[in-house]
């Protein structure tokens, strides 16, 4: 399967003393990271370990500090991302670069040189698909299409340049299982015809399933090349995280009680062009228990919680009832008032501002709390509660009361979610509980979920993480093209099962996504 | 080769403090070399537009009179810039609140109404600003219309409406023709502080709003509601913070202070209403409101020194023979230096070169 290619004298691609330096963080610190021909290398690390840099470095996005970059064994200068292509690199990033309402064949021509147009592309097209099974129609427009499919055209527009390194940014964030599987078919096959792969992820999983070579970063440097098969994935955890990474206990008595959230035949336009529809959604938590909503990225899971939180209400009052009462038509601030709590997908601008103190932040979701008196903000109380958040919940912070954005991302999200904990909500909802997160925060976020449920309360946790649901839920259900599955104890879920949930049923029979 | 900001990991506070000033001198700088270019003495120009002011009583009080709208304007508008909001049209806000309540001392000019006259011409001043502010809130809420050209545009509507009802259904019959209305009865009046002075009680009203606004704005959840707002529209609706309520209150409220400015000038210092009632302090203020960081305090303070430029520019058109546009324009460079001084204190330039790679 993998390259046999021997390495004749040089790698394709050496970094040696690669550093960056933004101000007085050090984000690179002398990277040495080699590549043969054929290799499917991983760099392995957490969110904020460096990885996007160094390959922002690599793909001629940034200047490097220091350091010096050998391709094929001769010292080359990667001044932007054209002169990186031009050498054979490319590169599928995380997020894509894609124009919805274009089609496919036009969105690949776009980025093409102008050697190429809409016919060539369109016969290159049809050969790449075939020989790489990456089953694209050139005439759909990309807004049409799932994640998975708007990735394969990243992926076919990168090797219609005939690329001899190719990068992919955490390519299975937005993918079910079956996609991923899909995708590393496709790696396989062209590593072995010696073209090189630099896999970024944090996945462990699918890094031993792949690579026989990784490249860990943590805080900017490389602790360890490994090969990823000779080690158990607690150990490159260790190595990712620094420290041993406990499990989330949950095997407290768990005797789920009275309903806190009904929702009943839920159903909402979309918000945008683009939005997803809400399809006739049905869901209870009760309390004492965990709800898990997995699903594929796009899926419906924004709008959910902006129907749940009563950011975006529904025209019916009793399609959401929040603790015996019928909320669907409140706002955000009255469903809080019925002891229900929020944390929303994004950290930085959603759950907090960035610019603002944590004491200020705190005013966010408290504001009808005891911050305030009639009108006035309780400036002390205010410092008082972000400090009990910060000392309960472990958020590391570089000052006293520092702004939202000097923290990491762990420990905003840790903020974020602390602030929500300590009211001790009736019913909280949380939406990609520890998205880019490490691994230690992530723990702490999610032993503080179950705690609070076996505490009493009602969790529903959304999540496109399928081990963190598997870890922490009581009951799941999938949510796919805006429908929700029924909810199931989380026992008689399979992967598999999940997986075709994620695909839709129907469409996993009718074999469109067959892999 | 290509300009790129990037953002200072940290912000030195005597940068930030400094460079208002920094922008000031800079600011200066560039029309002295306007005026040497028009072939007069920057340093001639500068005695006459900073320093003579400064030593003169009579232009320090003048100061405080010109200083007056700009400061009860710029307040106003803050409360809109702190939220994101881009309310251009003050100075038509201005013309209107000028403009109704100009209408009830017009409606008892000459009756023997009491001392409630001049209490409701302030009122309706307010209500006339805030209701004229409403319309471009109305229309971005509604309809989703760009608030910067509505209410720059319904600017050039309120002075045709002024121009229209002095030259037409207002205007004195004994005026000679003179496009102007009749001079406001005593009742009508807003009056000095001290007895022959100029400065009016609209100056108490500033100092109020103020005091009110650093308030407001520092210590209720209405302040932090516009900071959020302005920082992070996201995290505004997540707390529960209608954007809608947001836009039409604070339109209200800067229309309803630019108003108050507009029937104190008009009560206070012309005694009447004509075709031009503000020098463009609608539009200055708002050079005013960024020099002064969006602080009341800072506000205020800036108010004093920009009204120095009008006072300045009268007395360079005298003296000098200087156009009295050259003040404008230099209000204008006024606002670019202070926009581009913390621009630069937050920000680096770097001059990145494109290709070439080190």
């Amino acid at each position: 399967m993998k390259a046999d290619v021997p390495p004749s004298g040089a790698p394709l691609v050496e970094l040696k003393g690669i550093s960056k330096r933004y101000g007085d963080l050090l984000a690179n610190d002398g990277i040495d990271l080699s590549i043969e021909p054929g290799e499917i290398h991983a760099l392995l690390g957490e969110n904020g370990a460096g990885k996007s840099t160094l390959v922002k470095i690599l793909y001629g996005v940034i200047e490097p500090s220091a350091g010096e970059i050998r391709w094929e064994g001769r010292p080359v200068s990667i001044g932007s991302p054209v002169e990186a292509r031009a050498l054979g690199l490319g590169m599928v990033f995380q997020h894509f670069s894609l124009f919805d309402e274009l089609s496919v064949a036009e969105n690949i021509a776009v980025a093409l040189s102008d050697e190429w147009n809409l016919s060539t592309v369109r016969s290159k097209l049809g050969e790449i698909s075939s020989t790489y099974g990456l089953a694209l129609n050139a005439d759909r427009a990309v807004w049409t299409l799932s994640a998975g499919e708007r990735q394969r055209i990243e992926i076919v527009r990168c090797l219609l340049q005939n690329p001899r390194l190719l990068i992919l940014d955490e390519p299975t964030s937005v993918l079910t299982p079956q996609e991923s599987e899909h995708l590393f078919t496709t790696l396989d096959r062209l590593s072995a015809e010696g073209c090189s792969i630099l896999y970024i992820s944090h996945k462990l999983e699918e890094v031993r399933r792949l690579c026989r070579r990784a490249t860990i970063l943590r805080a900017g440097r490389v602790v360890a090349t490994i090969d990823p098969r000779a080690k158990s994935a607690r150990e490159i955890a260790a190595l990712m995280v620094g420290n041993e990474v406990g499990e989330v206990r949950t095997d407290a008595p768990h005797h789920p009680e009275g309903e806190i959230l009904r929702v009943a035949n839920l159903s909402m336009p979309p918000a945008g062009l683009h939005g997803q529809a809400l399809r006739d959604i049905n869901l209870v938590a009760r309390a004492g228990e965990v709800v898990g909503i997995a699903g594929v990225a796009g899926n419906g899971q924004s709008e959910l919680f902006a129907a749940l939180s009563g950011e975006r209400p529904a025209d019916r009052a009793d399609a959401v009832v929040i603790a015996g009462k019928a909320s669907g038509i409140m706002g955000i601030d009255a469903r809080r008032r019925l002891g229900a709590a929020f944390v929303p997908e994004e950290r930085l601008g959603h759950a907090a501002a960035p610019s603002h103190r944590l004491s200020e932040n705190t005013l966010i979701s408290h504001a009808a709390a005891e911050v305030s008196r009639s009108g006035f903000i309780l400036v002390n109380a205010a410092k008082r509660l972000a400090r009990s958040i910060v000392q309960s919940f472990d958020v590391r912070t570089p000052e006293g009361d520092p702004q939202a954005r000097k923290l990491s991302g762990g420990n905003l999200q840790k903020f974020v979610i602390g602030r929500e904990i300590i009211r001790k909500p009736k019913l909280i909802i949380v939406d990609q509980p520890t998205w880019g997160v490490d691994a230690g925060a992530a723990r702490l976020i999610r032993q503080a979920l179950v705690d609070l449920a076996r505490a009493g309360s009602a969790v529903v946790v959304v999540s496109q993480d399928l081990d963190e649901l598997f870890e922490v839920a009581d009951r799941m259900a999938v949510i796919h093209h805006g429908s929700l599955s029924p909810l199931r104890p989380i026992g008689e879920w399979t992967r598999e099962a999940v997986g075709l949930e994620m695909l839709g049923v129907a469409q996993a029979h009718g074999g469109a996504h067959a892999v | 080769m290509r300009f790129e900001l990037t953002p200072r990991t940290h912000v030195s506070p005597v940068m930030r403090a400094l460079a208002p000033v920094a922008a000031f001198i800079t600011a200066f700088l560039i029309a002295g070399f306007v005026i040497w270019l028009m072939g007069r003495s920057p340093v001639a120009a500068f005695d006459v537009y900073v320093l003579q002011p400064l030593s003169d009583p009579w232009a320090l009080q003048e100061l405080l009179v010109k200083a007056t709208p700009l400061a009860l304007i710029a307040i106003g508008l803050s409360y809109c810039f702190r939220a994101n909001l881009w309310n251009i049209g003050a100075e038509g806000q201005y013309v209107i609140g000028a403009v109704l309540g100009g209408w009830l001392a017009l409606k008892t000019h000459g009756t023997e109404a009491g001392a409630w006259v001049l209490p409701l011409m302030l009122l309706l001043g307010v209500i006339g600003g805030a209701l004229y502010g409403l319309i471009p809130a109305f229309l971005k809420t509604r309809f989703g219309v760009n608030e910067i050209l509505t209410s720059l545009m319904l600017v050039y509507v309120a002075q045709l409406i002024l121009d229209y009802l002095v030259r037409g259904p207002w205007r004195d019959p004994k005026g000679f023709n003179f496009p102007q209305s009749v001079t406001f009865d005593p009742s009508a009046t807003l009056h000095p502080i001290l007895e022959g002075g100029r400065v009016h009680y609209g100056a108490v009203f500033a100092a109020i709003a103020v005091l009110v606004t650093a308030v407001v704005l520092g210590r209720t959840l209405f302040g932090y509601r516009l900071k959020l707002t302005g920082d992070a529209p996201r995290a505004a609706r997540f707390a529960g913070f209608s954007s809608k309520a947001t836009t039409m209150a604070v339109f209200a409220i800067s229309g309803g202070l630019a108003g108050l400015a507009g029937i104190s000038e008009v009560s206070g210092q012309i005694g009447q209403l004509q075709p031009s009632i503000s020098p463009g302090y609608g539009f200055t203020a708002i050079t005013v409101a960024f020099l002064g960081r969006l602080n009341p305090v800072g506000i205020l303070l800036a108010a004093l020194v920009v009204a120095l430029t009008f006072i300045g520019g009268e007395s360079a058109q005298i003296l000098l023979k200087l156009p009295l546009d050259l003040t404008q324009a230099f209000q204008g460079i006024l606002l670019m230096c202070v926009l581009a001084a913390d621009a630069m204190v937050s920000y680096r330039i770097r001059f990145a070169t494109r290709g070439g790679g080190k």
